[in-house]
């Protein structure tokens, strides 16, 4: 059971990077067009380079 | 915060679509924001971005098709009104908004605030939630106490922090001694922590914190949904209220100088230009013109203007500038006299309570009760205190109202969203409820189901040397007759005569000199002719009959489909205009409406409906003009199209974005169908409760079987919301 010492300190640590991550996504407004985000990605523009 | 989150409670439409805020200065970085109601795919995103980006002056163009918005960054002197056209010619519907409003919602604390404590919150559960299967799963003694142990270090501060607005509301409630939803909650979420920390502490074997971090999850995900539909409605709704500027110009011993309205007092002389808004009432000083009531009274007849007349703030000014001495400002106003009936009518549309509302009504005594009888019941028959606990904590965790949250916001963020897709705002949180039951439909004639500008309907049975002399004069001038006129007589190929010395007199018309001869286009009197009941301009050629072009106010597009499916759907549809008998008469003939009331008054109209609702009609009404506000406030639920009136739009529930009519039948529709799901979803999770409650008494219930029960009911909820998407 010595693993637990691990496994524990490691799932705590990855749970807490995915909510800074979440927090860093809202913070940068990722969320303020869902739907459009979501018909972007059927456009075909700027698919061989990205948008300046 | 608090405000927001309260369970749909907010009740007046005027806390929710705030009044104009005064001009703010533009900000430096200039930015233009367009509305954009007819966008809906990835090829409209595209166009319109390449359309405005090719425009000169832009330089940046970006689209948000969740709020229907284009937000454009640009050089300093491009307008919003030169833009429109541009996407006018690609086919897209454009209406300019104000970016400072706009620039409030963007950085959105509240939303932002929720959306936190929903993260934190879900990010604790699932590790909790990985630490109690592993309980689930056989881990027993010291290992197990460990678990608990570690449960407790995350779910006590992720609690703390997330759970707040409901230990905030369940307070606020708590001091005015009444009951809301989340006093249960607060109570099991607070009960189940200090139950686990005491069985922890004694090494018991059920620890419920998973149980309260799921129950927070879930029900901020409901409150977070809720928030979002209501503040894009609310945000759009200022939008709407920010694109009129409330400034006037006042007259200071012959000098002009540009105030707002509210610092106008009486007796102050304003001059209002061709095509402006009264501000104030008065009299008329100097100038002649013409005023279109239309929005006031309904009439489509613009009335003849001139020194002495009276005028009332709202009006608008049509040919030529007018001088008006104020004699009622700001509060005084007929304009705001109509507002007071509003109050009045509203107070009774505020009884309305919400089917979230009974449901917590009848669902938080009753938890109570069942858990506390639970407790007694157990401590009479076990003796033993711990274990009663226990089990009152399983009773309120079990009934807790996970799924009771979810029902309704899901199913309106769901209802909305669809409405909103289609140009409709829903502005009110049970403006879609309230929909769902109407049976009268109630509709008003000018610039609701007609769109406001005149018709030429009678261009066949002129002379073609009439008509280019007709057309002549009427591109001298900007009068909607005229104009309407001049693009109808353009479109039949019509070029226009070589008249000379056209001038434009205020009020009158305009006229000119035809091979030597005078011609006169305007009113009738001017012209030497007899005025009908019909809105017509005149055409005068020396020593000939004056000949009349007449013209109709022309149909906004779906209003004959909108009133159609109504018909259809078994409602009766009303017709009450201020408008004329004749004018009346000849729509409602058109559109096939048997039941119409012409030269109402606004008092007539309200009174008109507050006795259906008296009959136990329940009554949509569809209004844009000022006479429509309080028929607009005392009906069960109304609309108004974008182009209506502040006051109208701030007085109804639900706002039209586009030109078109024919949502308005599909909005009953969908509210129908969201009123079932709502309906649905709280016999789903009476089910749940059903099966899940005698097992908590009973002493057999477990944090798994909670766990399950709770998340298999909130999920079912939100899948049978989906379907209406």
């Amino acid at each position: 059971m010595e693993v637990l010492a691990y496994l524990i300190p490691i799932s705590l640590f990855l749970g807490g990077v995915g909510l800074v991550a979440f927090v860093y996504t809202v913070r940068s407004n990722q969320y303020d067009d869902p739907e459009g985000d979501a018909q972007r990605i059927l456009s075909d523009e700027w698919d061989d380079k990205p948008k300046p | 915060m608090t405000a927001q989150v309260t369970s749909g409670t907010a009740a007046c439409p005027g806390c929710i679509a705030s009044p104009a805020e005064p001009a703010r200065p533009i900000p430096q970085d200039v930015q233009i924001a367009l509305s954009l109601p007819g966008i809906h795919c990835s090829a409209c995103i595209s166009k319109v971005e390449r359309e405005l980006n090719a425009h000169p002056g832009v330089e940046d163009a970006r689209v948000n098709l969740t709020l229907k918005r284009a937000m454009i960054k640009a050089a300093p002197d491009l307008q919003a009104a030169d833009l429109i056209p541009v996407l006018e010619n690609a086919g897209y519907e454009a209406h300019e908004l104000d970016p400072g409003a706009l620039s409030a919602t963007q950085t959105d604390k509240a939303g932002r605030d929720l959306l936190m404590r929903l993260a934190v919150a879900g990010f604790a559960s699932m590790n909790v939630m990985l630490l109690s299967v592993s309980v689930w799963s056989g881990a027993s003694d010291a290992t197990r106490d460990m678990f608990h142990w570690i449960s407790a270090a995350i779910a006590l501060p992720a609690i703390a922090f997330s759970a707040q607005p409901f230990f905030v509301n369940a307070w606020s409630a708590l001091r005015v001694r009444r009951l809301n939803m989340d006093v249960p909650i607060v109570l099991a979420i607070v009960l189940a922590l200090v139950t686990s920390l005491w069985e922890t502490a004694l090494s018991g074997k059920h620890a419920y914190f998973d149980a309260a971090l799921t129950l927070t999850f879930f029900l901020l995900a409901g409150r977070y949904l809720d928030y979002r539909t209501r503040a894009a409605a609310r945000s759009a709704a200022e939008e709407l209220t920010a694109l009129e500027v409330p400034r006037a110009t006042r007259l200071v011993d012959g000098v002009e100088e540009e105030v707002s309205v509210a610092s106008l007092g009486v007796g102050d002389l304003v001059l209002v230009r061709p095509g402006g808004r009264m501000p104030v009432d008065g009299e008329i000083v100097s100038g002649q013109s013409e005023l279109d009531r239309s929005l006031l009274t309904g009439e489509t007849l613009p009335v003849f203007a001139q020194a002495g007349l009276n005028v009332s703030a709202g009006e608008v000014n049509l040919t030529g500038p007018l001088t008006i001495r104020a004699t009622a400002v700001g509060e005084d106003t007929s304009l705001h006299r109509m507002a007071d009936l509003v109050a009045i009518a509203e107070s009774g549309r505020s009884r309305y309570t919400s089917l979230a509302d009974k449901a917590a009504k009848l669902y938080a005594p009753g938890v109570h009760i069942l858990s506390a009888l639970s407790f007694v019941g157990w401590y009479l028959y076990s003796g033993d205190i711990r274990t009663a606990l226990n089990i009152a904590a399983a009773v309120l965790i079990i009934t807790c109202p996970c799924a009771l949250g979810l029902a309704v916001p899901a199913v309106t963020t769901a209802a909305s969203g669809r409405l909103f897709r289609k140009g409709m705002l829903i502005k009110h949180a049970t403006a879609l409820e309230r929909l769902a039951e109407v049976d009268t439909v109630v509709f008003d004639k000018t610039g609701t189901l007609t769109s406001g500008t005149p018709e030429l309907t009678n261009l066949g049975d002129h002379a073609r040397s009439d008509l280019e002399i007709a057309l002549a004069l009427a591109e001298a001038s900007s009068h909607p007759l005229s104009v309407s006129l001049a693009k109808s007589a353009r479109d039949a190929g019509i070029t226009p005569a070589g008249v000379k010395d056209t001038v434009e007199v205020p009020g009158f018309g305009t006229e000119g000199l035809f091979r030597g001869q005078r011609v006169r286009l305007g009113r009738a009197e001017w012209t030497g002719a007899q005025d009908g009941d019909q809105t017509a301009a005149w055409l005068s050629v020396a020593g000939r009959t004056p000949v009349a072009f007449l013209f109709s106010d022309s149909l906004r597009a779906g209003a004959a489909e909108a009133v159609e499916a109504f018909r259809e759907a078994g409602k009766d549809v009303i017709l009450i205009s201020g408008d004329t008998q004749g004018a009346v008469q000849a729509l409602a003939g058109k559109l096939g409406i048997e039941n119409w009331i012409a030269q109402a008054l606004p008092q007539d109209k309200a009174a008109r409906v507050q006795d259906l609702s008296n009959q136990g009609r329940r009554v949509l009404m569809v209004g844009d003009g000022l006479n429509d506000t309080a028929a607009l406030a005392a009906a069960h639920v109304s609309i108004s199209p974008a182009s209506a009136l502040d006051a109208a739009r701030v007085a109804s529930d639900i706002v039209l974005l586009g030109n078109n009519l024919s949502p308005i039948a599909d909005a009953c529709d969908t509210a129908v169908k969201a009123t079932k799901r709502i309906r649905e979803n709280f016999r789903i999770a009476t089910v749940y409760n059903i099966i899940a409650v005698p097992l908590a008494v009973a002493g057999l219930a477990t944090p798994l079987i909670a766990a399950l029960a709770m998340s298999t009911s909130s999920i079912t909820v939100s899948l049978n919301a989906l379907r209406l998407r």
